[in-house]
């Protein structure tokens, strides 16, 4: 039987990308955005680029809110992916105060002034803390960014990969089931790839 | 560290990538699908296709190149030329592009900018200007590939589409484009002076240590180049080391 693999569809861009690299590794991606395939989901991910406002309105007027966080507290594996992160803080500063999912308690912040904003490029992704998602990455790999906002989660214990950009910041983060990543590893060449088959291998076994 | 980006760059005609690619072992050296993951292995870092096809009859093609590659590809790639509307730019991104690039449609509608911005996100909004110089210190912005003068000066219309949501500035030298002598480093330079948001140099690569002088001396944030990885004298994997040796930051 196909591992199903249920990717939030809320009028962000970049699903495609995101379910041809779960494709990539031989599991189906399901991109819905009805809640009770969340509910009955066996491994959830919320990809996103864009403003954290209409994301939040995005995830409010589809009713998809409860879910997600009923969701994650059920433990089951999820993914966070750019956006997707950003929203399981409490806050986002982005444009004002918009508050989030509140799963993991701090803020997300602008990257200082004094370097160019956007973070655009690869930078490399410093393994704060081992975990199998990083499986066959090396220390220092590099991934692929596009960001001018960044998660600051109150309890540091959550942050597992670490990146430098003017401030240093949470580019893993993982808790329990949970991962989210600041970066693209859709983008990420061979080591964005190894990264989704870890979160798979994890998240069916 | 954040590092310097090097993008090889692709003609596509009718879905197909033209120019000689001289890849060893390749069933099809035309044909996308087959050429971008090479380059994905080789260390490229992002890839751009040039749709140069001449009728628009003939862009589905080009679309249906999109989507194949975007199958294969895992890095960020950009799709230019023959784009004019917001819904141009909806469907390259569905079908897997990651930015456009605007150029002739730029310039005859500045306003397209800002609404593709505040739209799809100045993540994938790319600018591309070409220009060529215009006096001491001053260049003039050219559309339809080179061919019509705008009269625009480069750097005040690089600041004005940033001011309107452009993501990032491709910045092709029409002076040094084809020569292979290096890249054009005041017009480069003048233009990264003046603007927030990354700028990749292009036109005029020969060799990698034209590459470190667009970063070192221009503060360019990423070089694109066609002929030199095309025609097999440079392979990506070489001049990034080469970068790496001259302390540009670059990922290995």
């Amino acid at each position: 039987m196909t591992k199903r693999v249920v990717i939030v569809d809320y009028g962000a861009g970049n699903l495609r990308s995101v379910a041809r690299a779960v494709a990539h590794h031989g599991y189906e991606p399901f991109v819905s955005a009805h809640a009770r395939d969340i509910e009955a989901a066996e491994a959830l991910i919320l990809p996103g680029v864009g403003a954290a406002a209409d994301t939040m309105r995005n995830l409010q007027e589809g009713a998809l809110v409860e879910p997600i966080r009923a969701y994650i507290a059920s433990g089951r594996p999820f993914l966070g992916v750019c956006m997707g992160q950003q929203a399981l803080l409490s806050v986002s500063e982005e444009g004002g105060e918009h508050p989030c999912l509140d799963v993991i308690p701090g803020r997300v912040r602008r990257l200082p002034s004094g370097q160019k904003v956007p973070h655009m490029g690869w930078n490399q992704v410093s393994q704060r803390i081992a975990h199998p998602v990083f499986a066959g990455i090396d220390d220092g790999a590099y991934f692929y960014f596009v960001h001018s906002f960044y998660p600051d989660p109150s309890d540091s214990a959550v942050v597992i990969g670490e990146t430098d950009y003017g401030v240093r910041f949470a580019s893993v983060l993982a808790r329990d089931n949970l991962v989210a990543t600041q970066f693209h590893p859709e983008k990420s060449g061979a080591d964005g790839l190894r990264f989704y088959g870890n979160f798979l291998n994890m998240a069916f076994t | 560290m954040l590092t310097k980006r090097v993008i090889p760059c692709f003609d596509v005609d009718n879905g197909r990538v033209v120019k000689g690619v001289s890849f060893v072992g390749l069933r099809d050296a035309g044909d996308p699908v087959e050429l971008a993951p090479l380059y994905d292995a080789e260390g490229a870092d992002e890839l751009v296709f040039l749709d140069i096809t001449a009728s628009s009859d003939d862009r589905r093609t080009t679309y249906e190149m999109v989507e194949r590659t975007a199958e294969k590809v895992f890095i960020p790639f950009t799709v230019g030329g023959g784009i004019r509307k917001e819904e141009d730019i909806r469907l390259m991104l569905e079908l897997g592009a990651d930015k456009v690039s605007l150029n002739s449609a730029a310039v005859a509608e500045p306003l397209l900018v800002g609404r593709a911005a505040e739209r799809f996100g100045s993540q994938c909004i790319v600018v591309a200007i070409d220009a060529r110089a215009a006096g001491e210190g001053r260049w003039e912005v050219y559309t339809h590939g080179g061919r019509r003068p705008t009269g625009l000066d480069a750097v005040e219309w690089a600041q004005r589409v940033v001011s309107l949501g452009a993501g990032e500035l491709l910045v092709t030298s029409m002076d040094t484009d084809g020569h292979l002598d290096g890249y054009d480093i005041p017009l480069t330079k003048a233009i990264t002076g003046a603007v927030q948001v990354p700028v990749i140099a292009s036109g005029g690569a020969g060799s990698a240590q034209h590459m470190v002088d667009a970063v070192v001396q221009a503060n360019a944030d990423a070089v694109l180049a066609a002929s030199i990885f095309h025609y097999g004298t440079h392979r990506i994997r070489d001049v990034k080391a080469y970068m790496a040796e001259r302390g540009v930051p670059v990922r290995l």
